[in-house]
């Protein structure tokens, strides 16, 4: 278990009179009761998408309002009582795992889509909408919300705000960062602020950059200003596969040496293909250590032709297999075992771990090479997924949760993954946060004096350190407070 | 200020000790590349200038990797060159304001960055800002950090690198710059059409940037180009592509575009040259003794605001961004200013006063003020980075 702060014993003694105070500022409605304290209803609350670590918090409160966002917030200043922002609790690294006396502050509740117009190509949301509803309300009009993590059905766009989040398709779209125009921030005294709006480049300081991907330190977020963009005509994919990871490097190179930018290019290392076939029988061939697959867009005839030339380059790399889609059926097909690829791994093995570093795109086959030996050294199998235009790598790593051997194992193989991506030029985390998971390994990243400024700007926003505390930092370090960095 | 005693590093540790021997000293300093912003914004008070005009190069270029990096006083025609040999290109557009500033050296990669300055692909491939994804930089302590790396996809620890840019040497003196850049297209195209006022061109652009079809610049000339043989108001718009994908989406945005007006196509040296122009608000026709606005809306507020300058002070316009952007040049008085500050409050936007004489800049705020919640974080986020109050201030802001 990952180690948390000591809890403030003073908290935990006035648990009841809390509950009853968050009680009367956030009475509930249709929707059910607004805060939640029986032990067993705090379950579901314990954890995030890192299932590993656990800690019901002291209470759950579920406002429905900013006005209930910025209450709760005031009370909890005032009261030096802790506060975990959470959205739909999808994170991959920990950021909504609570503490003992700390309230969780769900978001969930707050599930309106207040504006959309699509003249400016814009949407205001509230937090709690899904990232995949942005698009489900707008894709009758041909429109889309660019950014797609995996979790896209189930994440929620506040938290999407809180980790920036990427997807399969930021290579060319960008990542949440580059699609926002505007958030409604809270701060920890519970003052309201809006920051952006429906305008591009407001004059003044980038609160909203700073804001975007801080993991819920420097405030809540309750409303959205999403851009929306206007879908291509259409899509389709194709699949190559190559007889080396080095190999199929060199391909990706020479695609976007050739000036194509595919919408995706991503790359799935010989585990991955075989984990994914067997899960999704999608013809993925069998006999190759690499795969791509590149999507494009335009027109039937546009698509034609750059698939055309893409696979004129593969073809210079000796490939051992290429299938191009003819049809959006056949390009639902060669995407079918990549988008099921965690389900595929979650059959091989009882758990696993979901790594995300980022790589120079020319370290790829040392990288993976190093991960073999690693595999080998830990004893334990890794399947390794790759957003290859962009980086970002995801190795998942297998391992048994019941054992604590093999979980001791797979996180410290994860740690030495992490490094490794850090040395070869890279970072920590690409998509997913540092959260509880990497707070420790920031040291491999930045020096003391890069840390101290981040915590002192933290404090600028939250002098008490009271915003989803024990993340993103490593635990040992005592606050700084703004004023004496 | 341009008197005064300059500071000329020529090592990023040179450039911390000079932070840090005036901090210690208590002597601001005003941080400049080639000045050629000077004119922008507020007058700086400072004893001293800090150039980091001698911080030049190109220190990592991997275009497979579609990553950048270079010394922020390196000019940016060096870095464009660098990047055409590849046949790639500065997905933002920054724009080349020697005109608008009269200035003869070239911009720097760092003045752009702290200025957050980017050109018409903004409108659909995002700022400068969007594309810086490292830094090095030297705090007001003198002490030198990094955020960010020259990774595409990074989101470890608080992105500084956003923060820093547009800054304009607030919060850091930025040493070193990395860029995401992309292929440049191997053709683009425009269409011009003829609009009976503002509101219906604003409509065309609308109608283009919601199509299919990938329109990469959106601008609107009220006065039309009349070197190309274009009556106002007329809309611009442009596809960036492969020459096959060009020719075709042009065709198609044209059939689109009908009910808005008569759509002309440009030839490509035209197009080119026409964006150009509008990157750089030539079309503006500043005059050296006027003041320029931009002020930033939603698109289809730009006319109004338009409108609305034209009527206080008779504005000459340019409209980039959609809409979104509107560019105005007019006299250089507070009652000018004033109609500047009104409009973009009553369209719910923002305004920078971007150029005008000293007297000016330094009698009004050149931007908006925020609310006051924010504009104490603001004052704690500058003492946790420039806590001795030495860069540039004044500059966004008092005490700023």
């Amino acid at each position: 278990m990952v180690r948390l702060p000591e809890p403030k014993t003073e908290i935990l003694a006035r648990r009841e009179e809390i509950v009853a105070a968050l009680r009367r500022l956030v009475p509930g409605g249709p929707l059910g009761e607004g805060v939640i304290s029986e032990p067993l209803r705090l379950r579901p609350y314990e954890t995030d998408g890192l299932t590993a670590y656990r800690q019901p918090p002291l209470a759950v409160v579920l406002p429905s309002s900013t006005e209930e966002v910025a209450a709760v917030l005031r009370y909890c200043h005032e009261n030096g009582i802790r506060v975990v922002p959470r959205g739909a609790g999808t994170s991959l690294s920990g950021g909504a795992l609570p503490l003992a006396d700390a309230v969780v502050l769900g978001l969930m509740r707050l599930n309106r889509i207040l504006e959309v117009d699509y003249a400016n190509r814009l949407a205001v949301v509230e937090a709690g909408v899904t990232n995949l509803g942005i698009t489900r309300e707008v894709e009758g009009e041909g429109f889309f919300y660019a950014p797609d993590p995996s979790s896209q059905l189930a994440c929620m766009i506040g938290g999407n705000v809180g980790m920036n989040s990427g997807g399969a398709h930021c290579l060319k779209y960008g990542v949440t960062a580059n699609n926002l125009l505007g958030v409604k921030l809270v701060t920890i005294e519970g003052e309201v602020v809006e920051i952006g709006g429906g305008h591009l480049d407001p004059a003044g300081y980038d609160w909203l950059g700073l804001i975007t991907g801080s993991e819920g330190q420097l405030g809540v977020v309750t409303e959205v200003t999403v851009r929306i963009l206007r879908a291509a005509e259409g899509a389709r994919a194709m699949l190559a596969a190559f007889r080396s990871n080095e190999v199929a490097g060199a391909a990706v190179d020479a695609i976007i040496g050739s000036g194509i930018i595919p919408v995706a290019l991503e790359f799935m290392d010989r585990p991955a293909i075989h984990a994914c076939e067997a899960f999704a029988q999608a013809g993925y061939p069998l006999d190759a250590e690499a795969m791509l697959i590149i999507e494009v867009e335009g027109s039937e005839e546009e698509q034609d032709r750059l698939l055309g030339r893409i696979r004129e380059i593969c073809a210079r790399f000796d490939p051992i297999s290429l299938r191009v889609a003819q049809t959006a059926e056949e390009s639902l097909a060669i995407w079918k075992g990549r988008k099921g690829a965690f389900g595929a791994v979650g059959r091989i093995s009882p758990d696993y771990l979901c790594m995300d570093g980022t790589i120079p795109t020319g370290e790829l086959p040392h990288v993976l090479r190093r991960i073999g030996e690693m595999s080998r050294d830990y004893g334990l199998q890794v399947a390794n997924i790759f957003h290859a235009g962009d980086g970002n790598l995801h190795p998942l790593i297998m391992f048994d949760a019941n054992d604590p051997e093999s979980v001791r194992r797979a996180e410290a193989f994860g740690a030495d993954i992490l490094t490794l991506c850090v040395e070869v030029g890279g970072c920590l985390t690409g998509e997913h946060g540092v959260g509880v998971e990497k707070r420790d390994l920031m040291r491999a990243q930045f020096t003391e004096a890069e840390l101290r400024q981040q915590r002192a700007l933290k404090s600028a926003f939250d002098p008490q350190w009271l915003l989803n505390p024990a993340k993103v930092f490593p635990l040992e370090d005592a606050p700084v407070p703004a004023r004496a960095a | 200020m341009s008197g005064a005693e300059a500071i000329a590093p020529a090592t990023e540790e040179e450039v911390a000790a000079a932070v840090a021997a005036a901090a210690a000293a208590g002597e601001p300093l005003a941080i400049e590349g080639n000045a050629t912003k000077r004119a922008m914004l507020r007058p700086v008070q400072a004893a001293r200038r800090l150039t980091l005009a001698g911080l030049t190069g190109i220190t990592l270029y991997r275009p497979q990797e579609l990553v950048i990096a270079a010394r922020a006083g390196t000019p940016l025609p060096e870095i464009e060159a660098a990047l055409a040999e590849k046949g790639q290109h500065l997905i933002a557009e920054p724009p080349d304001f020697r005109g608008l500033f009269g200035a003869e050296a070239p911009a720097t990669l760092g003045g752009t960055v702290a200025a957050n300055l980017s050109g018409p692909r903004r409108i659909a491939s995002g700022a400068m800002r969007d594309h810086v994804i490292g830094i090095r930089a030297v705090n007001g302590r003198g002490e030198v950090f990094r955020s960010g790396g020259r990774v595409l996809k990074n989101v470890t620890g608080l992105d500084l690198c956003k923060l820093l840019t547009g800054a304009h040497g607030t919060l850091g003196v930025l040493t070193e710059i990395t860029l995401k850049v992309l292929p440049a297209p191997e053709a683009s195209g425009s269409l011009a059409v003829r609009v009976p006022d503002l509101a219906a061109g604003v409509r065309a652009l609308c109608a283009g940037l919601g199509s299919p079809y990938g329109v990469s610049g959106a601008a609107l000339l009220p006065e039309g180009v009349p070197e190309h043989g274009l009556a106002g108001p007329v809309a611009l718009l442009r596809i960036e592509d492969f020459a096959d994908s060009v020719a075709y989406r042009l065709g198609r945005l044209r059939g689109e575009l009908a009910p808005h007006g008569a759509a002309t196509p440009l030839e490509e040296a035209a197009s080119r040259a026409l964006w150009r122009a509008v990157r750089d608000a030539v079309p503006l026709g500043a005059a050296p003794e006027e003041a320029v606005w931009r002020v930033s809306v939603r698109p289809t507020a730009g006319p109004d605001v338009a409108a609305a300058l034209r009527a206080a002070f008779g504005a000459r316009l340019l409209l980039d961004w959609g809409g979104g952007l509107v560019w105005a040049a007019g006299p250089a008085t507070a009652e000018a200013h004033e109609a500047v500050v009104r409009a973009a409050r009553e369209a719910g936007g923002s305004f920078l006063l971007f150029r005008a004489p000293e007297p000016l800049r330094a009698a009004v705020a050149v931007m908006p003020e925020e609310p006051p919640p924010l504009a104490a974080i603001a004052r704690r986020v500058k003492a946790v980075m420039d806590p001795a109050g030495v860069l540039n201030p004044g500059r966004m802001r008092a005490g700023f």
